[in-house]
């Protein structure tokens, strides 16, 4: 009797055993090509693998454009990676509609609670958590102090016509005045929305959205005029529209460029880019967008956005667990301590040691109204109608109102 | 050649070939089977499936969801963007017709030459630009035309210091052009190659009997050299037309065809506005669209180029 006792014990524990020893796969797909990023998200990777060592993880690097086009083919194929990459928003939740990611709002939910809602909430779609963020910053100008100080600028002007002064100012004297990566074209799109936000606010997109109001309207169009009078200053580099983003941080990075519109990783990929592969350091100060003469937006208004993780529609349990380490208190804040991003995790932020990184936390903090930068807030359709028609306003192929139309009549056909 | 055959032979020959079909099938079938069914897999059930999804407002994730019939198809017509780039495929066409076989065309005649010394040398060094990844020769390309850093670039500043430097890929204007350079350097190492084969085709007794009699050194081209190369440039011509018609990997690594589409072709057109933007419908219409192109010249250019003399 006490024998067979123990042989049914044993037969009940072996299977858990075997549960609880069950090797597990999964693939992890980031975009931190920089040595740094990829020392620190493989190291990530290791320590969990440690922590549980029936859990492998398979690891992907990718540069920004090849991953978007690669995460595109998988999407289509059915065949979405575990972790990977993404940027929330529209294009998120059209992976979502599609069946393509797994619904973790019942684990986020059960993880208490570790980072606002407001911040969770650009990679939800339809009340569904689908992935967590681990940085989500703010689009700033960056600007080196030392060209605007000989330029006669100690700070970094807050109206645009003072801006438009100061570009006049530093034509002419070798530097290029805004570095521009014109030719991904999506950099361009920071300047056309970030003026639509001045001019419209928050009012401009709900009307998009609920079609109340369209790109047609004045908020839209009078952007893209006062974006091509920028340009008709002439203060992007030679060949700009073919320029990608890297040529942009180049630039800034070596010293021959004065100002760059940019999210928050801004320095750090600056560095990378640079000659010297250090930057221009303290040198390097941001400034929040300035304000518009007559806008109905406020100036705290912001555009950006971050970055963070989905999760795959067939991701293992250990893949959202994966997900829930390396977005935790303590290695968003390690992360933080990089400056390269601004932390998503509640207490994290304290970790932000370069002061630039704190006043981009503070400008996001400060933002009533937060807007998704726009090619990935809306369907990648429309995000794309967007990109190609900033690019055709800054090359003069298209009037600012014609690109508005051409924006509106995609925007309308993928409703 | 009949007219020599005697009834004996003929009556052998209709035999052996009554024989080979009776059994001949099984062979037949082990032969071209496998080639039959991987062409089968790879190519006529994708064209089908495209001309399926053509029919469809489709984004490629998930069930074929809204049929529309062949509105794609007039959407695609009425579309400038692809107008430009069905003119500038055929900008490229003709570009490779006139420019770069002619140009295959006489650096053959001299390495060609038998007695010419350095001829495997030279053969070799302008095959290499046809071996280099499309991919790499862009990342190449882009680096030689960089505004800032390009070898263009410190060329143009050594010559001429105090100008601008030459935009030549974000110049929507030459952009095209640009592209254009790097497809004939990359490209007619492979055309001179075929065009060497041909020559090595003629018999240097027929030139030499032709200088005999006279002639000069053109009309030798002329009358001996060219008419005897025609089958040979044919083939040149046809590769060249439909790798035109195709062209993607050099565009779409030089700048994706941008800016504002100014070197757009109909297959960066189809990537970008069929696959980037979800709209997988839209793009089989291209898709097919390409394919019929191709297919009808393919037929039209047999039928009344290379048909046979005599």
């Amino acid at each position: 009797m006490r024998r067979f006792a123990c042989l049914v014990g044993l037969l009940v524990l072996l299977p858990g055993l075997a549960l609880f020893a069950a090797p597990v796969k999964f693939s992890f797909w980031h975009i931190g090509t920089s040595p740094a990023d990829r020392a620190y998200w493989q190291g990530l990777a290791d320590q969990y693998q440690k922590m549980n060592p029936n859990v492998t993880i398979d690891v992907t690097v990718l540069e920004n454009e090849a991953f978007k086009s690669k995460v595109t083919t998988l999407m289509q194929s059915g065949n979405p990676p575990d972790v990977f990459h993404s940027w929330g928003g529209g294009v998120m939740a059209e992976y979502a509609k599609a069946g393509l990611l797994r619904d973790i709002t019942r684990e986020v939910k059960s993880w208490g609670k570790l980072m606002a809602p407001g911040v969770l909430g650009v990679y939800a779609s339809n009340g569904k958590q689908y992935g967590v963020p681990f940085d989500m910053g703010a689009v700033v100008f960056w600007y080196n102090k030392d060209i605007l100080a000989k330029a006669g600028y100690r700070t970094f002007p807050t109206t645009w016509s003072d801006l438009l002064k100061l570009v006049g100012k530093l034509k002419g004297t070798g530097i290029v005045p805004i570095a521009l990566g014109g030719g991904d074209k999506w950099p361009s799109h920071f300047y056309w929305t970030y003026l639509a936000v001045r001019l419209g606010g928050k009012a401009a997109f709900d009307g998009v959205l609920s079609g109340k109001g369209s790109f047609n309207d004045a908020s839209f169009v009078k952007a893209g005029q006062m974006l091509l009078d920028l340009s008709k200053l002439g203060p992007f580099q030679e060949g700009f529209l073919a320029a990608t983003y890297n040529d942009q941080a180049a630039l800034m990075g070596n010293g021959k460029a004065a100002i760059e519109l940019m999210g928050q990783w801004a320095p750090a990929v600056e560095a990378s880019n640079a000659a010297d592969k250090k930057g221009i350091g303290a040198t390097l100060a941001m400034a929040p967008f300035p304000s518009v003469a007559g806008g109905a937006g406020a100036p705290s208004d912001v555009l950006g956005g971050g970055n963070g993780y989905a999760v795959g529609k067939s991701a293992p349990d250990a893949a959202v667990d994966f997900l829930k380490f390396i977005t935790n208190r303590e290695n968003n804040a390690a992360l933080a301590a990089t400056g390269e991003i601004i932390p998503t995790a509640i207490g994290a932020d304290a970790a932000l040691k370069d002061p630039q990184m704190k006043l981009v936390k503070g400008v996001v903090d400060k933002a009533g109204y937060y807007q998704l930068y726009l090619d990935q807030f809306f369907a990648p359709a429309v995000g794309g109608a967007i990109n190609d028609g900033v690019q055709q306003i800054l090359a003069g192929a298209l009037t600012p109102a014609q690109a508005a139309a051409s924006i509106q009549t995609t925007f309308e056909a993928n409703k | 050649m009949t007219d020599t055959m005697t009834a004996a032979g003929r009556r052998t020959n209709l035999r052996l070939w009554r024989g080979a079909r009776k059994a001949g099938f099984p062979t037949l079938v082990l032969l071209l089977g496998p080639a039959l069914v991987l062409f089968t897999v790879f190519v006529v059930i994708p064209v089908a499936q495209a001309a399926v999804y053509s029919l469809y407002r489709w984004n490629g994730l998930g069930p074929l969801s809204t049929f529309r019939g062949l509105q794609n198809f007039a959407a695609l017509a009425r579309d400038t963007i692809f107008q430009k780039a069905l003119w500038h495929n055929i900008l490229i066409v003709i570009v490779s017709l006139v420019i770069e076989i002619p140009l295959a065309l006489g650096v053959a005649l001299i390495i060609g030459r038998s007695n010419f010394k350095l001829a495997v040398f030279f053969r070799t060094f302008f095959f290499m630009p046809y071996v280099l990844s499309e991919v790499i020769t862009g990342i190449l390309w882009q680096f030689i035309y960089h505004p800032q850093y390009g070898l263009i670039h410190s060329i143009a500043a050594l010559l001429s210091p105090t100008s601008p430097a030459p935009v030549l890929l974000g110049n929507p204007r030459i952009t095209l052009w640009a592209i254009m350079v790097v497809i004939i350097w990359k490209y007619f190492g492979f055309h001179m190659t075929i065009l060497i084969a041909g020559l090595q085709d003629i018999p240097v007794e027929l030139q030499e009997a032709a200088r005999i009699d006279g002639a000069s050194s053109g009309q030798v081209f002329r009358h001996v050299t060219l008419p005897l190369l025609r089958t040979t440039l044919q083939i040149s011509m046809f590769f060249s037309i439909i790798g035109s018609f195709q062209v993607f990997d050099v565009v779409w690594a030089m700048g994706k065809g941008d800016p504002v589409n100014a070197a757009e072709t109909m297959v960066t057109y189809l990537y970008k506005f069929g696959i980037q933007r979800f709209q997988i419908g839209y793009g089989s219409s291209v898709a097919l669209t390409i394919f019929v192109i191709c297919l009808a010249f393919s037929i039209l250019y047999r039928k009344l180029v290379m048909r046979e003399e005599r």
